[in-house]
């Protein structure tokens, strides 16, 4: 994978807003984003409610993310341009569970709606809607899911990449700090990952930093890209965006997401959790 | 209370200010409230913690920690900085001025 294989700029995407065969999909941390101005013929995608079973804790099943792509007129062969606010935290976690499904054609719009808004980029309240399509999913490529009894069997066998932030990974705090804090768990990080936040991936405008900048990252922080990984965060979404970084962008072959993240990891029983700056 | 945060931007329900270290505050430029700036949280070594969209009357809220926090605002009317030292749980409120 090259970086033009993953990213389009906001120039490309402004030249091919309404494109035949180009669909901009927008998903938000904050669901309401996109009711308040959206890309041009962009469709939404509610993380909450549509990227996750609403009963159980999963992510949606290959059936219900044929019903998901199919009610938003998205065909097996479409590219999707996925975008979205805070520095794509939740586009990443889309474009992460769109290969799962095995959608080959899936792209970020670099820098997400920050930088479209920076730019002072056109945004509509245009209310769009596509004609629905009969979507065929593959199944879940789980090479790149991981669940909790690997992430356990993977301390001091695989990379693991924390991306909170730092004041997460040492316990001091449990949730990034513009939500409040959850008590449910126990704070800490899983014993000999190495903390690499997500941010340090990104430029303040919330494009992904350049190939070289990023190795030398990734590089500094002793991961080595031909050992297997696991990313992990909060719940997912930021290691979603390590793991484009990683697998997408970087091209390590072996990199998994584990979804589950801290507010899973964090309330096994039994468990090890190691507090501080860590061990590596 | 020209310019001070709006206090009508309600806390969540249940949050305890004997518990939490809340961050509140209104990104300004020539002293008019910007909506819609980007306001990131960053920790005392510099390090990014956590990045929120300014409100329509340009106010923001971070739940932090006791601590020194900077607070950096990116917008269509400029970019700007404020420090912001929080000594103990409670409501702490800053205004962020761009330009």
């Amino acid at each position: 994978m090259s970086r033009q294989d993953v990213l389009v700029t906001a120039d490309w995407a402004e030249k091919n807003l309404g494109t035949d065969g180009i669909v901009f999909v927008e998903v938000d941390e904050d669901t309401t984003a996109y009711d308040g101005g959206h890309l041009p013929a962009a469709v939404k995608i509610n993380w909450t409610t549509e990227l996750q079973d609403p009963v159980r804790r999963d992510i949606v099943s290959k059936e219900q993310f044929e019903q998901l792509l199919s009610s938003k007129g998205i065909a097996e062969d479409d590219l999707v341009v996925l975008y979205g606010g805070n520095n794509n935290w939740f586009a990443a976690y889309a474009y992460w569970e769109f290969k799962l499904y095995g959608h080959e054609g899936v792209k970020l719009l670099d820098g997400g709606r920050k930088k479209w808004e920076l730019d002072g980029r056109p945004l509509t309240t245009d209310e769009v809607s596509r004609p629905s399509t009969s979507y065929t999913a593959k199944d879940a490529d789980l090479s790149i899911r991981a669940f909790r009894d690997e992430v356990v069997d993977s301390i001091g066998v695989k990379n693991l990449v924390d991306v909170r932030s730092p004041d997460e990974f040492s316990g001091k705090i449990l949730a990034p700090a513009h939500l409040p804090q959850e008590q449910s768990q126990r704070p800490g990080h899983i014993p000999t990952a190495i903390n690499v936040p997500w941010s340090k991936a990104a430029n303040e405008d919330g494009t992904f930093k350049s190939d070289d900048d990023l190795r030398e990252l990734y590089g500094e922080a002793g991961l080595d890209g031909s050992q297997p990984t696991i990313a992990y965060c909060r719940i997912g979404e930021r290691s979603s965006h390590t793991w484009v970084v990683l697998r997408e962008l970087l091209g390590h072959s072996d990199v998994k997401n584990y979804d589950g993240s801290w507010t899973e990891y964090g309330s096994l029983i039994g468990v090890p959790i190691e507090l501080g700056t860590g061990s590596r | 209370m020209c310019g001070a945060p709006d206090q009508s931007v309600a806390l969540p329900a249940g949050t305890d200010l004997t518990k939490e270290t809340v961050l509140v505050g209104r990104v300004l430029a020539s002293g008019s409230p910007v909506a819609g700036a980007f306001v990131r949280l960053l920790d005392g070594t510099g390090e990014f913690t956590a990045e929120v969209v300014a409100s329509a009357s340009g106010d923001f809220r971070f739940f932090a920690a006791p601590g020194t926090w900077t607070l950096r605002a990116l917008s269509r009317s400029g970019n700007g900085e404020a420090v912001l030292t929080a000594d103990g749980p409670g409501l702490h409120t800053t205004e962020l001025a761009v330009a």
